[in-house]
């Protein structure tokens, strides 16, 4: 069977999965749909936080972009793990105490003011929005190229299947269709990097076929050879002061993603948190281990496979005919001597490749059977579509809950809450819809946006709310504000005004972790500058700190009992 | 938890989390960043050490460090007999 017959049953298989689970899950109230009734096993939590987290980008764009950067592609694979421990070790447990609907709740609680909970609303929001269109696109890449269905109708096809399980089962649903495309995604993430490993090394286990094979070497060779600079070697592409300021930054911005935080909300009590935390670091980790292994291979394998090759007969390789349609690859003959030569000048060099392109031709690259290539394709799918589902829940209980219920209509009922969060879920399945069909060409640009603004504003806003009782509402708003403008203006100037990079040299990808200095340093001044917060709040931080699960005055059952 | 033993309870905890963060900027920032060159002259299998902790060691290490403050956070609460396993009810 062809790669397309295989490809249109896996999708069909796993979307009947997803509906199915969908329709299982539906809900009736509000805290099941904005917090699956709280009901979630820590486990299944990691495993659905870990599909909600992997995008489109960790799982078809990672690998090619730390092929292309070699060492200096650490900053995607440090960063995008790290920040799990910030969150386990400091917002998590907390936040789950506090045990409301969304991030803006805890900031417009916390900090008594509708201003800060509205400021964080519209972060949320143009966080949450971003990051969906990317993931729409993702969905449409993979329907074009894998099954030559236009980008268009693919995006469409996504839209309704994420909506009848988003609007039927919110949050529940939404969690268990997760937990299914976790499995999907790791398993279609780790039979190449599995079939990579043994064919280059006869080493089946990725991480190992790393760390002791002599591939990684071998392409070190390669690249001196060709010009590039030795693929271990660290900041040849990027500082070492960018190096860290990046990481720092998309550690702190992870932490911080609200579609990320809200998922703590939904396990049983705040010791599920902190195991839910430790499970989906370990599940994602499973594929971030693995991405360096396919990253160099495949690097190594497409170097072999086409440098120094005549033109014609590379041209007559299946997969290198179907990535050309899609110009994520192309092939020329600059100095016309039928030989294919990739150089580090792209002028000259015969080769051009696209990032996105290394994990899904992996397999044909590597001549794996036609149905792996298939399941690559349906994993792609199930990164984009889990990512694209949980995003789509924090836009609508943002408007949903922080807008019509807090600030709206403090008397709707259970009823109007949750058809109002279904509507919005269809209105912002249309908005990300529309952004996969017509993505706008700033895209790329606004990511690091995402993760800028979520490091300059939720990460220190949160953090000193729980571990500093003095912070007060004027300290986190004016730290907010001068964050949030401090970061949005570095990377408006630089990605759209071609502004120097006076702070250092630090590109804008990395400007977050100035933004958040900035933002702590700030909030802890105009504090203490400022009127305590009233007495109630102190005890609502008192209270977050004690993990107990009944409130504070029925756990205090005397002394001589405990220990 | 009687508002007594509160702050020794934070005292602990923040304790913990001070010294699981310093191995987490250690390993990550320190050791696979800013000395990157100078551990790049040990190997491991057949890798530079310090690109192998920038792209394997330090996600092992941040693995390991959440559940080890879970499992430590646990023995707290035991000793200062918080009941974990039952559903908050908010």
């Amino acid at each position: 069977m062809t790669v397309e017959v295989w490809t249109t049953i896996f999708v069909i298989l796993t979307f009947m999965v997803y509906l199915y689970i969908g329709w299982r899950a539906r809900v009736r109230d509000s805290k099941g749909f904005f917090v699956a009734e709280r009901g979630v096993p820590a486990i299944a939590n990691g495993a659905a936080t870990a599909a909600d987290w992997m995008s489109a980008a960790s799982f078809m764009g990672m690998a090619g972009i730390i092929s292309a950067l070699g060492y200096d592609g650490s900053i995607y694979l440090m960063g995008w793990t790290g920040g799990y421990v910030l969150l386990a070790l400091l917002l998590a447990p907390y936040l789950r105490k506090f045990g409301k609907y969304t991030v803006p709740d805890f900031v417009g609680d916390r900090y008594y003011s509708t201003a800060a909970r509205l400021v964080a609303v519209v972060a949320a929001l143009f966080v949450s929005i971003t990051y969906v269109a990317g993931q729409m696109q993702g969905v449409g890449i993979v329907f074009s190229r894998f099954l030559q269905v236009p980008v268009g109708i693919g995006v469409m096809i996504g839209m309704v299947i994420v909506a009848f399980f988003a609007i039927l089962g919110g949050m529940k649903g939404i969690t268990w269709t997760q937990v299914a495309q976790y499995i999907i995604l790791i398993i279609a993430y780790l039979i190449p990097a599995v079939a990579i490993a043994w064919q280059l090394t006869g080493n089946p286990i990725p991480q190992l076929a790393f760390t002791f094979g002599d591939v990684v070497g071998n392409l070190d060779q390669v690249w001196v050879d060709l010009g590039f600079g030795a693929y271990t070697e660290p900041f040849a592409r990027k500082s070492m002061l960018d190096v860290l300021f990046i990481t720092i930054a998309l550690m702190v911005g992870t932490a911080g993603l609200p579609h990320v935080i809200v998922r703590f909300y939904t396990v049983p009590n705040v010791r599920a948190a902190r195991y839910s935390a430790g499970w989906a670091l370990l599940f994602i980790a499973i594929l971030y281990t693995s991405a360096p292994t396919i990253a160099s291979f495949s690097r190594y394998n497409l170097i072999t496979t086409l440098n120094n090759q005549p033109l014609e007969q590379v041209q007559q390789l299946d997969w290198v005919q179907k990535w050309q349609t899609t110009e994520l690859l192309t092939l020329k003959d600059e100095n016309q001597n039928g030989i294919v030569e990739w150089t580090p000048d792209e002028k000259t060099s015969d080769i051009s490749i696209h990032p996105d392109m290394i994990v899904l031709s992996t397999p044909e690259v590597a001549k794996l059977a036609p149905w792996v290539v298939a399941l690559v394709a349906a994993g792609g799918l199930a990164a984009a579509l889990s990512t694209a589902s949980g995003l789509l829940l924090v836009i609508s209980s943002s408007v949903a809950h922080d807008i019509y219920y807090k600030l709206i209509n403090p008397n709707a009922t259970e009823g109007q809450r949750v058809l109002v969060g279904r509507i919005m879920v269809g209105v912002a399945i249309l908005i990300a819809g529309y952004f996969g069909i017509e993505p706008p060409g700033f895209v790329a640009q606004v990511v690091a946006f995402a993760f800028g603004l979520a490091a300059a504003s939720f990460f220190p806003v949160i953090l000193l709310g729980i571990f500093d009782k003095r912070t007060n509402r004027e300290g986190a708003i004016a730290g907010m504000v001068s964050g949030l403008l401090f970061t949005t203006i570095y990377i408006i100037g630089v990605k759209f005004y071609s502004m120097p990079l006076w702070f250092l040299g630090v590109s804008a990808e990395g400007i977050g972790t100035v933004g958040m200095l900035i933002n702590l340093v700030v909030t802890l001044v105009v504090s203490r500058l400022t009127p305590a917060p009233p007495p109630e709040i102190q005890a609502l931080v008192e209270n977050l700190r004690a993990p107990g699960d009944a409130p504070l005055a029925l756990t205090d059952i005397g002394e001589e009992q405990l220990d | 938890m009687n508002p007594q033993r509160l702050p020794n309870y934070w005292r602990q905890n923040t304790a913990l989390i001070r010294t699981l963060l310093f191995v987490w900027a250690l390993v990550s920032l320190v050791l696979s960043i800013l000395l990157v060159q100078a551990l790049n002259k040990i190997s491991i299998g057949t890798l530079p050490l310090g690109f192998w902790m920038a792209q394997q060691g330090s996600i092992f290490v941040f693995v390991a460090l959440i559940f080890l403050y879970a499992k430590q956070m646990d023995k707290l609460d035991r000793q200062y007999n918080i009941p974990s396993s039952k559903p908050d009810e908010q």
